[in-house]
């Protein structure tokens, strides 16, 4: 699946976006704090509306990795590039940075956090119209009406507060409000981790229609194996900073070949499960780290 | 008779503050040494339920029907009986441990202070807890007591927290979402933990949980909770292998699954009722492929089919998908 995407309110900065110019490659990308290194030389492209997984648990650098290509954290060292633009310098000047922000979006885990509760949800969407885009006033109306529509809200939420709507809902708020940027790449850092299984499921339906329709590239960035193995294409298995194993995601599933990813996805609760050997596996898999506790 | 029983139990906030009673008519029970689950999504009312059977109950909240351990009537005890309950027969295990153990303490301190409260030699109960944190595989357990909570990472501090549950000796173990907080390699060692000491000493548990994979990884029997009520309860491989309620359907159709051949998560349309709406009929009707005109009447109550317990109209048609 390809990038064809159709822009219908594009106007400003968008030099004809082809397929070629919004591949997302990262080389190398490393970060430390204090003496610890969280990202350590990780590298992946992230073809044009395709949809790569990050996986891994607390601590392997996901989030941080995330965060990096968005500009909220700098890295140390390493680049980042989408369609060949280098962004893993600081910004010079607000241009750049407009120019930054509409590449790349990100959607966060807690929708409880992500948004501001003073501000109802048409106008949350609208700011992204006002900052990126040159429209009249009709014009964005009539935009925040299509965005929120997209994620299945209506005239009742565009009128509420965050506080009045759902976990379910306010994760919609903040994907229109990523979309309404017009991004080549959309970031979700566990964007469903928070959701009830049964609304899990409906924001999944929304995303997998959105990459179809909207021709996103997806950065999906999750602990939860089950939902990567429906949502990506490719997927990189991150541990302490590092890549351990990188690949379709259907093979690296179905054959993992390294053993932090079999236990990865042996310690997926299901019928016949059996955690002391898991539990068994992997200490013997920290013994061979060379005792790299973690807990 | 069951080591636990909850029978009827209906739990209504003060007027104004919801729509409907938290929980509607919950009946549940754990037999000694089992292992039983109680899965829904947020606001279902398994945490409330859950901790009922400590006589934890919302503030001003109007209760009816009866919860029981070892035959004798929790919501009917006096302060002192409530105190020896929660320290020697029935203890908690809460889904944040940092949130349950005080960071301005010793370990030590946390896992001894139940039983020196009861009654034990200091001496004794630090003999005791010393051994807890090495069964839940605290390396250093001495040194381990001397140490601060922030000293711990999630899944360690979990390990001492299920060890202080254990320390009185509990016949019976709540678990709120014991592991919802962990990574899931350390989710699995910590269940490891859990149900080898609880099948070690015979003690039974209530695991409350929205993961319906790891309460049939976990329990032998499984309750299934929506919008305050139980909707279904059956052995947990009978309710993967033949749902009853098209809520647990829905549910195990709403899983993403790991297997190469399983097809995309189907969700479920619509959204959970919330405390401010009351349905008159079956709350999840609103949500069903299969309602019928009576679903919006009354609730249907809880019957049996076969081996099963499902509050549907329909259960005798089996689930349509």
């Amino acid at each position: 699946m390809t990038g064809s995407v159709t822009r219908t309110s594009g106007t400003t900065g968008d030099k004809g976006a082809d397929a070629v110019d919004a591949t997302l490659e990262v080389v190398d990308l490393c970060k430390a704090f204090g003496g610890h290194r969280a990202v350590d030389g990780v590298s992946f492209t992230l073809a044009p509306g395709g949809s790569l997984g990050i996986v891994g648990e607390s601590g392997c650098g996901k989030t941080t990795t995330a965060r990096m290509l968005v500009g909220l954290v700098s890295p140390d060292s390493g680049s980042i590039r989408v369609g060949g633009r280098e962004r893993s310098a600081p910004t010079r000047n607000r241009a750049e940075r407009l120019a930054r922000a509409r590449e790349m979006q990100m959607v966060f885990q807690d929708p409880y956090l992500s948004l501001d509760p003073r501000v109802v949800v048409r106008e949350c969407v609208e700011e992204v119209l006002r900052l990126h885009f040159d429209l009249t006033r009709e014009q964005r109306t009539a935009r925040v009406v299509e965005l929120l529509d997209q994620v299945g809200l209506g005239e009742r939420e565009a009128s509420a507060l965050p506080k009045a709507l759902s976990g379910g809902q306010r994760q919609r708020v903040a994907i229109a409000r990523a979309l309404a940027a017009e991004p080549k790449v959309l970031i979700l850092d566990e964007a469903v981790a928070a959701l009830d299984v049964s609304i899990q499921a409906q924001i999944l339906d929304l995303l997998a229609g959105i990459r179809r329709d909207a021709g996103v590239g997806f950065l999906f960035v999750s602990h939860d194996l089950a939902v990567v193995r429906h949502i990506t294409e490719d997927v990189v298995v991150l541990r302490g900073g590092r890549v351990v194993e990188a690949g379709p995601t259907v093979d690296v599933l179905t054959e993992p070949r390294h053993t932090y990813t079999r236990l990865l996805l042996d310690s997926v609760p299901r019928v016949g499960w059996d955690p002391a050997r898991i539990a068994a596996d992997r200490r013997a898999l920290e013994r061979e780290a060379g005792g790299s506790s973690g807990d | 008779m069951a080591f636990l029983e909850i029978d009827e139990l209906t739990v209504r906030l003060p007027q104004g503050r919801a729509a409907r009673p938290i929980l509607d008519g919950v009946s549940l029970r754990v037999g000694e040494g089992e292992s039983v689950g109680l899965v829904g999504e947020s606001g279902s009312g398994k945490s409330v339920a859950c901790r009922s059977v400590l006589g934890l109950l919302p503030e001003g909240a109007a209760v009816s029907g009866a919860v029981r351990v070892g035959g004798r009537d929790v919501l009917g005890m006096r302060r002192a009986e409530l105190r020896s309950l929660r320290a020697r027969e029935v203890a908690m295990v809460f889904q944040d441990p940092r949130a349950s153990v005080n960071p301005m303490r010793r370990v030590g301190d946390f896992l001894t202070e139940g039983l020196r409260a009861a009654g034990t030699a200091p001496a004794v109960a630090a003999r005791r807890a010393v051994e807890l944190l090495e069964a839940v595989g605290i390396r250093d357990p001495e040194g381990a007591m001397r140490r601060y909570p922030h000293h711990f990472s999630g899944g360690m501090l979990q390990r001492v927290v299920i060890a202080a549950a254990l320390a009185g000796e509990p016949s019976l173990l709540l678990a709120d979402e014991p592991t919802t907080a962990l990574d899931v390699t350390t989710q699995a060692e910590v269940i490891a933990i859990l149900t080898r000491l609880q099948a070690e000493r015979g003690t039974g548990m209530l695991f409350v949980t929205h993961d319906l994979e790891l309460a049939a990884a976990v329990c032998d029997r499984v309750y299934v909770m929506y919008a305050g009520r139980i909707v279904e309860t059956q052995t947990a491989a009978g309710l993967f292998a033949r749902p009853r309620h098209p809520y647990t359907a829905g549910l195990l159709a709403s899983t993403p699954r790991l297997d190469p051949d399983a097809g995309p998560p189907k969700p479920i349309p619509g959204r959970p009722v919330s405390l401010a709406e009351a349905p008159t009929g079956c709350a999840f009707a609103a949500r069903c492929a299969q309602v019928r005109p009576e679903c919006l009447v009354e609730p249907p109550a809880l019957v049996r089919a076969d081996d099963a317990y499902a509050a549907c109209f329909r259960v005798d048609e089996g689930i349509v998908t």
